[in-house]
């Protein structure tokens, strides 16, 4: 990988003095000028070379997120090398925040009329919305720059089925998180077989569309959870290294069964066929025995959810009524 | 760079080179600590299968007055099994993390060897003679018949093969939640520290059932989890003081006479860092993979992805000295994190005069610093390259891919080929490194 000469994204996106430095190698660091002369030749060649920069981030958060998920092995992971890895990724969010390429997104949704910290209600406004146009606009502007709009193009048929079919096929309490019923959606939608080009969600094709849309997803999913959530994912990975204390109650059984589900997640099932151990249950083996439209599970977990969620209310009479 | 005669400048020779020279390498074998004792006169290693292996330096001939004493095995046992977390349902490894000699008080030898969760004392001693002569037993072992005795007879020792045994005198276990990175033994001889990612518990050497807890840093929320212990060590001569280093990049010294829990430190040695070096890799660099007292006390050592830095125990705000190990690596920091090499965890140490440090790198290069501002030097533990008594010949790292006698391109280092262990003879100019199976053992050569 060769190490580019790269310009503060943010004197090329005209934001605010956030000195960001490029940050792939060393560089010269570019004060935000007045001349707007200066700005004007610049910011055409700067457009390009941020964009460079944009993909090269892209590329670091995306590599960064299949290093954690790896981390499920057999051995129990370094956790000294998770965490680095994870505060490596929070920074990239951060900068994103920061130049704006969060921001937009939020923007889409409700007309800037709402705060950044609100990316869950955001979130929710996908799940439920029946405005078409929302959806749309969701995917064109998590491309960053721009130069990605026209591969991503959201199929208003598509989204109106996926969103009503969310509706049945969910048959969870309210309590259970909205990234479900996301996923949810993600997973009816793989099944249609009219979109081919306009994925919503992660698919087994290998097309840059669908990458596109895996990265984008990812970065919803983590953009999505406010930042008490943020490290949802974080928690995840740090999470084995704790034992789970029984659940509580009821409720919170359901969630703790849920909690791990990420439909970012669930591309990477190919690499981590067989790894999971039998106790943890992977977010696929979950949408796999959920999802009316798919066949028996393709992870060999033996026992799909529902019994799973039948023996753990099961256990849970018992605690409870003893 | 390269020596120009100047006598005090030191010059190394390859002296011996351990383990299998084939480039089959079983994973077993790989070897992941490597120590000194306190008297030099062995040399421990351990490697991933969990064995250890201990060379005996021999008497220095008389033959040879110039050259030291060659190292031999004297003992290998198996020092911990691999495991079965139940619990969670993950494997932990039997890979010795560390082994630290205790001093020697009587004729066995005594050292702590750990892995990710166990710690063992193991007594290390000889037996060169054995009782003969049983009135009961035939030599073979056979009760006699005690009608058929008709006389009675002392015992006496005869001598025998020298036998090295080792026997497990204490297992601490169940103690440590996390990996165990560092174990330190206490200048007072009664007490050691165990190290692990998110704390540091004390032990008394007789007691493996309690360890107090000095040092926690796990966050109540696991989420929030931003900071690890990467390295952790007791002062020499302090027995109340100790450091750990931080996968932040910081130092921070505690003294066990201010409280029962040291979370809050006495000193926190942080260099602050240079905006315009920074990057999305910052972080994960400045990560302390080893932290080292010098012999004196005065002065600690702690060694990061692309430097090492010796600190003053009195200033914290920065380091007295920064050596540079590979800077040519800064711009293929994408390159390493991708292959995860930036995560790799060097050591560092002293010379027996904390005159000099020494620390390992990529390519089967490590590094030598001498602290009297002569720059460092870059040599390699290769034995096809070096023959014994011949002074090893100094390296340098170049861009591209250029490949000289002496010279070699960035493009061309080997990094699948790295010295991460390092001991330096607490006494002497020998120094021990592990390459990825084999050990190398170098000696200072004498003018």
């Amino acid at each position: 990988m060769s190490a580019c000469t790269l310009v503060s994204v943010s004197t090329v996106l005209g934001c605010h003095s956030c000195s960001r430095i490029d940050m792939f190698s060393k560089g010269t660091k570019r004060k935000f000028s007045d001349d707007g002369d200066e700005m004007l030749d610049e910011s055409l060649a700067g457009a390009q070379v941020s964009s460079s920069y944009s993909l090269q981030r892209q590329s670091l958060l995306d590599m960064s997120l299949i290093k954690l998920q790896l981390c499920h092995m057999l051995v129990e992971p370094n956790l000294c090398r998770s965490v680095l890895i994870a505060n490596t990724v929070r920074q990239i969010q951060e900068e994103m925040t920061h130049d704006g390429s969060w921001q937009v997104v939020t923007e889409a949704f409700c007309g800037g009329s709402q705060s950044p910290s609100e990316r869950l209600v955001a979130t929710e406004v996908l799940c439920r919305s029946r405005e078409q146009d929302a959806e749309p606009k969701l995917f064109s502007v998590l491309s960053y720059e721009g130069c990605r709009e026209e591969e991503v193009v959201a199929d208003e048929t598509l989204c109106s089925v996926s969103v009503s079919d969310t509706a049945s096929n969910v048959c969870l309490s309210e309590s259970a998180r909205h990234c479900w019923e996301r996923d949810e959606l993600v997973d009816a939608d793989r099944d249609d077989e009219t979109c081919e080009s306009s994925r919503l969600g992660p698919g087994d094709d290998e097309d840059d569309d669908d990458e596109d849309d895996d990265d984008e997803d990812e970065e919803v999913d983590i953009d999505e959870e406010s930042p008490r959530d943020n490290p949802k994912t974080m928690g995840q990975v740090f999470g084995t290294f704790e034992i789970k204390n029984g659940t509580p109650g009821p409720d919170s059984a359901l969630e703790e069964l849920f909690s791990d589900v990420d439909a970012s997640y669930y591309d990477l099932d190919t690499m981590l066929t067989g790894i999971q151990s039998a106790p943890k249950m992977g977010p696929y083996d979950l949408l796999d025995s959920l999802a009316p439209s798919h066949g028996p599970p393709s992870i060999g977990s033996p026992s799909s959810c529902r019994s799973d969620l039948n023996e753990l209310d099961h256990i849970m009479e018992i605690i409870v009524g003893s | 760079m390269e020596g120009d005669g100047g006598s005090e400048f030191r010059q190394w020779c390859l002296s011996q080179v351990k383990g299998a020279i084939d480039d089959d390498v079983t994973e077993a074998d790989i070897i992941s600590a490597v120590e000194f004792n306190h008297s030099g006169e062995l040399l421990a290693t351990g490697d991933r299968g969990g064995r250890i292996v201990i060379f005996q330096q021999e008497q220095e001939s008389k033959a040879l007055p110039q050259s030291r004493g060659e190292y031999n095995v004297y003992s290998t046992f198996q020092s911990h099994e691999p495991e079965f977390d139940y619990l969670k349902s993950l494997e932990i490894e039997e890979k010795i993390n560390k082994i630290r000699w205790l001093p020697q008080k009587n004729a066995a030898h005594f050292l702590l060897s750990t892995n990710d969760k166990t710690i063992k004392l193991w007594k290390i001693s000889e037996r060169d003679k054995r009782p003969e002569g049983y009135n009961l037993k035939e030599e073979d072992g056979r009760y006699k018949d005690p009608t058929s005795v008709t006389t009675l007879r002392v015992p006496v020792f005869q001598p025998m093969d020298l036998m090295v045994e080792a026997s497990p005198r204490r297992v601490y276990a169940n103690a440590h939640t996390y990996h165990i990175n560092s174990i330190s033994v206490n200048s007072d001889n009664e007490t050691y520290l165990s190290a692990d990612d998110l704390r540091i518990n004390l032990w008394h050497l007789d007691f493996t059932d309690r360890s107090f807890n000095i040092v926690d840093i796990k966050p109540t929320n696991m989420e929030e989890l931003t900071e690890v212990i990467t390295a952790s060590e007791f002062h020499p001569l302090q027995c109340n003081t100790f450091v750990y280093g931080s996968s932040k990049g910081s130092v921070r010294l505690c003294d066990m006479r201010a409280a029962a829990l040291c979370d809050r430190h006495s000193k926190l040695f942080e260099e602050p860092e240079d905006p315009s070096a920074r990057s999305f890799f910052s972080e994960i660099i400045s990560s302390v993979s080893d932290v080292k007292f010098s012999h004196s006390g005065r002065y600690m050592m702690t060694r990061d992805y692309l430097t090492v830095k010796i600190w003053d125990l009195n200033m914290e705000s920065r380091p007295v000295e920064t050596y540079q190990v590979h800077e040519y690596l800064r711009s293929k920091l994408c390159s390493l994190y991708e292959n995860d090499c930036i995560f790799d965890k060097f050591e560092c140490c002293w010379s027996q005069d904390d005159s000099e440090v020494m620390t390992g790198s990529y390519n089967n290069f490590f590094r030598m610093f001498g602290r009297d501002g002569q720059p460092g030097m870059t040599l390699e533990a290769s034995w096809e390259s070096s023959s014994p008594r011949c002074p090893l010949r100094p390296w340098r790292v170049c861009a591209g891919s250029r490949r000289n006698d002496d010279e070699i391109g960035v493009d061309c280092l080997d990094f699948s080929r790295k010295i991460l262990h390092t001991s330096w003879h607490p006494q002497d100019g020998i120094i021990a490194m592990a390459t990825i199976n084999n050990l190398y053992i170098f000696q200072e050569k004498l003018n």
